[in-house]
C-alpha cells in the first residue's frame, strides 16, 4: 500500500519534471510525446473505472474516444468555417472554446456510453466483449460513410482551440492543460473508488449475487460506471483531437480500443494510477522500439503476451506487490 | 396465532418435464425456525430461489409482510427485509471482513450512488457493521481479508452481512454445511438466539441440528411437500420415514 | 430497381454470409468447447489468404493455393494453440482478449515483415472465371456462386461431423460438461488442439476464397472477425446452427441494406441527401440488427440462456 502510494507520487512527479526539462532543453517533440502519454493515461483511467473496478471488459472504448474527438472536430470545424452547426429548431453555433468543447465531449460520450451500456449490459462475459467491440465498429463505419465531416479523410482544424486567452499552440501550455485534466480525473476516480459507489461496484464485480442479496441492483451500478467511464474516455478523445488538430475515423478503430486496454494492463488492472504508468510505458516503448525497427508492434505484442502470461499485475504488480489495497 | 411474515401460496415451477416445485404452500411466523428438509434433488434450491427472487415461478405467489412480492427482484426483496445466506459462501472475497459488513449496512441504508465521501469513514455504517460482526463473533478479525477466513468464519460472516440488513426474516441455505461438530454446535446455539430477532426459514441437511432447532419442519420430496408439522409429527409420519428418513438412516 | 439487381445482390449477400459463417463457425466452436474468446481468429484468416496468394504465385494452381491456405492456417493454429492459447483456457476473458490481441500484433506485423506492406493478388482460376446463366435470365459470377456452394458443403460437413462422428460426440460432450469428457477418457489436450486447428482451417480457407475477390493484405482479418462476432451475438454462442442463421442474416442485411436503404430514403429526400443518409445508415444496419436481437433475446437466437446469464 505504501509502495503503491510512493509509486503514484513518483509517476506524477516524472510526468511533471520531464516535460519541464524538455521545455528548458527546447525539445518540443518530447513535450508532445509526454502530452500523448498523459492523454492516453486519461483514456485508460476512464476505461479502468469500468474494467478494473466493475470488471466490465469493454473492447469498445474507442467509441467514446472517437465521439470526444469528433465533438471537438465538429464544433471547431463549424467555428472555423463560420457555419452554424444547426439552424433548426434552434440555432447552434460551432465553438473554438475549450471549456465548451470539453463539456460537449463529456456529455456526448457519456450519453453514448449510457445507450451502449444499457444494451450491452443486458449480457455479460464474452457477449459483452464482442458487443462493445461491435458498437465501436459501428461508429467507425458510420464516420467513414458520413460525408459531411470529411468521411474517411477526417477533419483538420487549423488552430488549436482556446482557453482563457492562453497560447495553446505552445506545447508546454497544452501539456499543462492535459496534465491538469489528468490530476482532476485521477482525483475524481480515486474518490469515487473509495466512496459508497466504489465499494458496491467492486463488490458487484467480485460477487454479483452478494450485492443483490444486500438489496442493490448490479445492472444499475454497472451502467453508471460504464457511463462515467465513457465520459472520461471521451474527454481524452477531445484532448487528443486538439493535440493533433485532426480527427479521423481511426479514433474509432478496434486498434484504438485495444490500445486503451493495453494501457490499463501494462500498468496494472484495478489500480487507479495503473493506466498512467501503462500509457507512459506504452509511449516509451513506441519511442524506443520504433527507433529499433519499423515493425515495433511485433515486439510490443511479445511484451504484452509476456505480461499477460507471466506478470499479470502489470507494472504496478511488479513494483508494488500483487495485492490490491482496499480501504 | 400471529400473522406469518412470509407466505408461499401454491408455488409451482417446471423445467421442461421436470416438476421442481409442485403446488407448494408454506409460511414462516415470527419467532420460529421453520426447517425445510428433503433429499438431494427434491427441489429445495429451486424453492429457495423462487422465494428469494432469483427465479420466477410458473404459478403461485410469494407474500412478504402481507405484500405480494412475486414480481419483485432479489434486490427489492432484500430491501424489504429478506435477509439471505447462501449454500456456498457468497462474499466479496477481496474485501476485508469489515468491508463486507459495511457493504451490507450500505445496502440497508441506501445511497449507493454517492461518489465523494470515503465509505470506510462513515461512522453510522461502521457502527452497524461492527455491531453485526460483534453479534456473530467476528469482531476480532475485521481487518482480515475474506479470502483468508476459515470456512466456518465465512459462514459466520454470511450471517453477519444478513444481520446488517436488519431483516424481518432470514432465508438460510445450509448454514451448517462443512462446519464440523464444534462449529455446528456453536451455529445451532447462535441461530436459537437469532430467531427471536427475526424468524428463520432454514434449509439444512444436518438432521440433528434440524431436530434440535426447528419449531416446525416441512419435508420436500420430488418437488412437493409430503409432510409439515412439529418435529414430533414429522418424525412420526410414516410417509416421511419411508420416503426420506429411512433413506438417510436418521432416527 | 430491377428484379435482376435485387436477386444478384441477394446472391452477393448469401456469398458474404457464407464466408462469415466459415469464420463464425470456428469462433463459436472454440468458444463452445474451450470457453476461449479468440481475437486472433482474423489473423488465421489472413494467414490462409497469404499462404494461398504465395502458393498460387509460385505454382499457378488455385487448388494447390486453397490446400495451402487450409494447411498453413491449421498449422499456425496448432502452433499458436500449443504455445500460447493452451495457457489461456483457465484464465478470465480479459486475459484471453489481451493475449490474443497481442497475437494479432505479432501476426500482422510479422506478415508485413515477410511480405511487405503492399497487397498481394490472388487470381481466380480460369475454370471459375466468367459468369453463369441462372433462371430468369440472371447472369452471376461463377466464382461467387462457387463460394456459396463451398460454404454449403462445409456447413453440411460440420453438421454431419458434430451429429455423427466420434469427434463430434466429444465436442458436444465438451460443450455440456468439461469434466465429463475427461472422465470419458478423452485426451482433452489433443481434442482442444484439434478443435482449434479445425477452426483455424475454416478461417484460413475463408481468407483464401475472399482473397480472390478482394486483395490480400495485412489487417484484412479483423473487420471480418468483428462481423463474425456480430454473427455470433445474433446466433448465440456455441451454436453452429446459430452461426449459420446469423451469418446469412448479417450477409443479407448488409448487402441488401446498401442497395435498398438509399432508394428508400430517395422516396422522401433529395437524391444526394438520400444517398448519403442511406449509405451511412446501411453501414450501421447490421449493428442495429444486433441491437434489436439483444433487446429481445440477450443470449442470441439459438443461444442457451445459461451462457449469457
Amino acid at each position: 500500500m505504501r509502495r503503491e502510494r510512493s509509486l503514484n507520487m513518483a509517476l506524477m512527479a516524472v510526468l511533471l519534471v520531464f516535460p519541464l526539462w524538455a521545455w528548458s532543453a527546447d525539445e518540443p517533440f518530447l513535450i508532445t510525446l509526454s502530452t500523448r502519454a498523459v492523454i492516453f493515461a486519461i483514456a485508460g483511467v476512464g476505461l479502468n473505472f469500468a474494467l478494473g473496478l466493475g470488471g466490465l471488459v469493454s473492447l469498445g472504448h474507442a467509441a467514446f474516444f472517437g465521439i470526444g474527438g469528433y465533438a471537438m472536430g465538429i464544433l471547431a470545424y463549424h467555428a472555423q468555417t463560420y457555419t452554424p452547426l444547426m439552424e433548426w429548431p434552434l440555432l447552434i453555433e460551432g465553438s473554438k472554446a475549450m471549456p465548451v468543447i470539453w463539456a460537449v465531449a463529456i456529455m456526448a460520450s457519456g450519453l453514448a456510453a449510457l445507450g451502449i451500456g444499457a444494451l450491452s449490459l443486458r449480457t455479460t462475459g464474452v457477449y459483452f466483449i464482442m458487443i462493445t467491440l461491435a458498437f465501436a465498429q459501428m461508429f467507425y463505419f458510420f464516420t467513414i460513410s458520413w460525408p459531411s465531416y470529411g468521411g474517411e479523410d477526417g477533419l483538420s482544424i487549423y488552430v488549436r482551440n482556446g482557453l482563457f486567452g492562453l497560447n495553446t499552440m505552445d506545447p508546454i501550455t497544452f501539456y499543462a492543460i492535459s496534465y491538469g485534466w489528468l490530476v482532476v480525473v485521477l482525483f475524481v476516480v480515486s474518490r469515487a473508488a473509495r466512496a459508497p459507489f466504489g465499494l458496491a461496484l467492486s463488490a458487484a464485480r467480485q460477487n454479483a449475487a452478494r450485492v443483490q442479496a444486500v438489496g442493490q441492483v448490479p445492472y444499475r451500478l454497472y451502467l453508471v460506471a460504464f457511463t462515467i467511464s465513457g465520459a472520461i474516455t471521451g474527454l481524452a478523445g477531445a484532448l487528443f483531437a486538439d493535440l493533433n488538430r485532426f480527427v479521423s475515423p481511426t479514433m474509432f478503430s478496434w486498434q484504438t480500443s485495444g490500445e486503451i486496454m493495453v494501457f490499463v494492463i501494462l500498468g496494472g488492472v484495478g489500480r487507479v494510477f495503473g493506466p498512467v504508468a501503462g500509457a507512459a510505458l506504452f509511449i516509451l516503448l513506441e519511442h524506443l522500439l520504433g527507433g529499433v525497427s519499423e515493425f515495433w508492434l511485433v515486439y510490443l505484442g511479445a511484451i504484452l503476451l509476456g505480461v499477460v502470461l507471466f506478470a499479470r499485475g502489470g507494472l504496478y504488480g511488479l513494483i508494488a506487490g500483487r495485492e490490491v489495497a482496499h480501504d | 396465532m400471529t400473522e406469518p411474515i412470509l407466505k408461499v401460496e401454491g408455488l409451482s415451477k417446471a423445467f421442461g418435464a421436470l416438476e421442481a416445485s409442485r403446488d407448494i404452500w408454506l409460511d414462516l411466523r415470527p419467532g420460529e425456525i421453520h426447517a425445510l428438509i428433503g433429499p438431494n434433488g427434491a427441489g429445495k434450491s429451486t424453492l429457495i430461489q423462487q422465494i428469494a427472487g432469483g427465479l420466477a415461478p410458473d404459478r403461485g405467489r410469494v407474500l412478504f409482510d402481507g405484500r405480494d412480492v412475486t414480481a419483485l427482484s432479489t434486490a427489492a426483496r432484500a430491501r424489504l427485509g429478506l435477509g439471505r445466506t447462501f449454500q456456498i459462501s457468497s462474499l466479496a472475497m477481496e474485501y476485508t471482513v469489515l468491508q463486507n459488513a459495511v457493504l451490507g449496512a450500505l445496502g440497508r441504508r441506501g445511497g449507493v450512488f454517492r461518489f465523494f465521501r470515503p465509505v470506510m469513514r462513515d461512522a453510522a455504517l461502521l457502527k452497524a457493521a461492527r455491531a453485526a460482526l460483534e453479534q456473530v463473533g467476528l469482531a476480532g478479525v475485521e481487518r482480515v481479508r475474506t479470502a483468508e477466513l476459515s470456512h466456518g468464519q465465512r459462514r459466520q460472516l454470511e450471517v453477519a452481512v444478513a444481520l446488517t440488513l436488519r431483516p424481518r426474516a432470514f432465508l438460510m441455505d445450509e448454514p451448517m454445511a462443512g462446519l464440523g461438530a464444534e462449529g455446528t454446535r456453536a451455529m445451532t446455539a447462535f441461530l436459537r438466539r437469532l430467531k427471536t430477532q427475526a424468524p428463520i426459514l432454514l434449509v439444512e441437511h444436518d438432521m440433528d441440528a434440524v431436530f434440535a432447532l426447528a419449531d416446525r419442519i416441512s419435508v420436500l420430496v420430488y418437488g412437493g411437500i409430503i409432510a409439515s408439522g412439529s418435529v414430533q409429527e414429522v418424525r412420526g409420519d410414516p410417509e416421511v420415514r419411508r420416503a426420506y428418513l429411512g433413506e438417510e438412516g436418521a432416527p | 430497381m430491377s428484379t435482376v439487381l435485387l436477386i444478384e445482390q441477394t446472391l452477393n449477400g448469401l456469398q458474404f454470409g457464407m464466408m462469415l459463417f466459415l469464420m463464425a463457425a470456428g469462433l463459436t466452436l472454440i468458444f463452445g468447447v474451450m470457453g476461449l474468446i479468440n481475437l486472433a481468429h482474423g489473423s488465421l484468416y489472413m494467414v490462409g489468404a497469404f499462404a494461398a496468394a504465395a502458393v498460387a504465385g509460385a505454382t499457378g494452381s488455385f487448388l494447390l493455393a486453397l490446400a495451402a491456405s487450409l494447411v498453413a492456417a491449421a498449422l499456425a493454429g496448432v502452433v499458436v494453440e500449443m504455445t500460447v492459447i493452451r495457457r489461456l483456457y483457465d484464465r478470465d476473458h480479459l486475459d484471453q482478449v489481451l493475449a490474443t490481441f497481442a497475437l494479432i500484433l505479432i501476426f500482422s506485423e510479422g506478415t508485413r515483415w515477410v511480405f511487405g506492406s503492399f497487397p498481394l493478388f490472388l487470381d481466380r482460376p480460369d475454370w471459375l472465371a466468367g459468369t453463369v446463366m441462372l433462371p430468369f435470365g440472371i447472369e452471376y459470377s461463377l466464382y461467387r456462386l462457387s463460394i456459396i456452394g463451398a460454404g454449403l458443403v462445409v456447413a453440411a460437413g460440420l453438421f454431419w461431423m458434430i451429429a455423427r462422428t466420434r469427434i463430434g460426440i466429444q465436442i458436444r460432450a465438451g460443450e455440456n460438461d468439461r469434466e465429463m469428457i475427461g472422465a470419458l477418457g478423452v485426451n482433452i489436450a489433443r481434442l482442444y488442439t484439434l478443435v482449434f486447428a479445425l477452426g483455424a482451417a475454416l478461417a484460413g480457407i475463408a481468407g483464401a476464397m475472399i482473397g480472390a475477390i478482394q486483395s490480400v493484405q495485412v489487417g484484412m482479418g479483423e473487420p471480418v472477425l468483428i462481423l463474425a462476432f456480430v454473427v455470433i451475438v445474433i446466433g448465440g454462442i456455441g451454436s453452429i446452427k446459430g452461426a449459420l442463421v446469423g451469418a446469412l442474416l448479417v450477409g443479407l442485411t448488409d448487402t441488401l441494406g446498401r442497395l435498398l436503404l438509399p432508394q428508400l430514403f430517395g422516396l422522401v429526400m433529395a437524391p444526394s441527401a438520400a444517398m448519403s443518409v442511406g449509405a451511412s445508415l446501411s453501414s450501421m444496419a447490421i449493428y442495429i440488427l444486433m441491437a434489436g436481437v439483444l433487446i429481445f433475446r440477450p443470449s442470441g437466437l439459438f443461444g442457451r440462456a445459461r451462457d449469457a446469464a
